[in-house]
C-alpha cells in the first residue's frame, strides 16, 4: 500500500469482544505483547491516543499465537486488564488478513488514514524506541497535518521493530 | 575467552549489540573475537537454548542472567537497561560486568 492509496476497511474484535474498524481519521498501529520495540514505544502510543480526541486509534496484534503464546488473544486480554484498561481498543487479527492487506512488516508499524480512508503516513512512531522524549513526534506531526486537512511533511519512515510473526 | 553472539534475522538489534560487545572487549583489553551464530529454526533455538535475539555468551554462559521461565524460540529478547527502560539490546555496562566476571574466574 502506497501513500495516497485507499486503505482496506476491516472489522476486528477487541479484548472485550467488540468489533472496531477505521472510522474518520484513524491510526492503525500493528503491535504485539512480546516485542521489545513495541514495548519501548507502547506508552508513547497510548499517550497519542489520549491526546488526539476525535481520532480513531486502533492497535492490532497480528502475530501467530501458536508459535508465540505471549501474543494469544487471552494474553492480550490479560495485558489490557492488568493495565487497568487502555485508551484505545487492542484488536486481534487472528487470520493475519488485515496485516497482510496493509503490508505490515514489523511491530510496531504505524499507519495514519485520513477521513476518506486514504493512507497519509506509514512508518515508525519516532526516531528512537529507547527515548521517551521523542514523544512519537513523527506520528504526531502526521496526525496534526491530516487533522488539518494537509499532507504530512514526512509521509513515510522506515518501520522499526520485530518482524510480524506470520503463520 | 570464547565470545559468541547468537542472533535471529527477525530482530534488527544484533548489529548494535555486536558493536557494543566489540567496544567493551576492546576497552577491557580482551583480544577475543566474536563468533556470530545465526539461529534459523525453532528446533535450533531449543537445541542451542536460545532465549531470543540477541544473546551473548561468554565461555558458554549467558552474559545476562536468564529468567527461568524464558522459553527457547525464535523471538526478540527483552532486556532492561540500568535505568529501567525496556530495550532490545543488553545494557553495555551489563556486558562489561560479564566480561570482567569471566576474566576474574579464569
Amino acid at each position: 500500500m502506497n501513500i495516497g492509496d485507499q486503505a482496506p476497511a476491516f472489522s476486528l474484535p477487541d479484548t472485550s469482544g467488540e468489533e472496531h474498524g477505521p472510522d474518520g481519521v484513524t491510526v492503525v498501529a500493528f503491535t504485539c505483547n512480546h516485542c521489545p520495540y513495541a514495548l519501548g514505544w507502547h506508552d508513547r502510543l497510548l499517550q497519542v491516543a489520549r491526546d488526539y480526541d476525535g481520532v480513531t486509534f486502533l492497535a492490532v496484534n497480528p502475530n501467530d499465537a501458536e508459535r508465540y503464546p505471549a501474543d494469544s488473544f487471552d494474553a492480550m486480554k490479560q495485558r489490557v486488564q492488568a493495565d487497568g484498561g487502555w485508551p484505545h481498543p487492542y484488536l486481534r487479527d487472528e487470520t493475519q488478513e488485515v496485516a497482510r492487506a496493509y503490508g505490515a512488516q514489523t511491530t510496531p508499524d504505524v499507519f495514519v488514514l485520513d477521513a476518506d480512508g486514504r493512507l497519509r503516513y506509514r512508518g515508525a512512531p519516532d526516531a528512537d524506541h529507547r527515548d521517551p522524549a521523542q514523544n512519537a513526534v513523527w506520528l504526531r506531526e502526521a496526525l496534526d497535518a491530516v487533522v488539518a486537512g494537509e499532507d504530512p511533511a514526512r509521509p513515510q519512515t522506515e518501520p522499526v521493530g520485530c518482524s510480524v510473526k506470520w503463520r | 575467552m570464547k565470545v559468541e553472539l547468537l542472533w535471529w534475522e527477525g530482530c534488527p538489534s544484533h548489529p548494535e549489540t555486536l558493536e557494543d560487545l566489540k567496544r567493551v572487549l576492546r576497552e577491557e583489553g580482551v583480544e577475543a573475537g566474536v563468533d556470530l551464530v545465526e539461529v534459523e529454526s525453532d528446533e535450533q533455538a531449543r537445541r542451542e537454548r536460545f532465549p531470543g535475539s540477541p544473546t551473548v555468551r561468554i565461555d558458554g554462559a549467558d552474559a545476562i542472567p536468564l529468567e527461568e521461565t524464558e522459553p527457547f524460540s525464535l523471538t526478540c529478547r527483552i532486556y532492561r537497561l540500568r535505568d529501567g527502560r525496556i530495550s532490545p539490546t543488553p545494557d553495555p555496562e551489563d556486558l562489561r560486568d560479564a566480561v570482567r566476571r569471566t576474566n576474574e574466574h579464569r
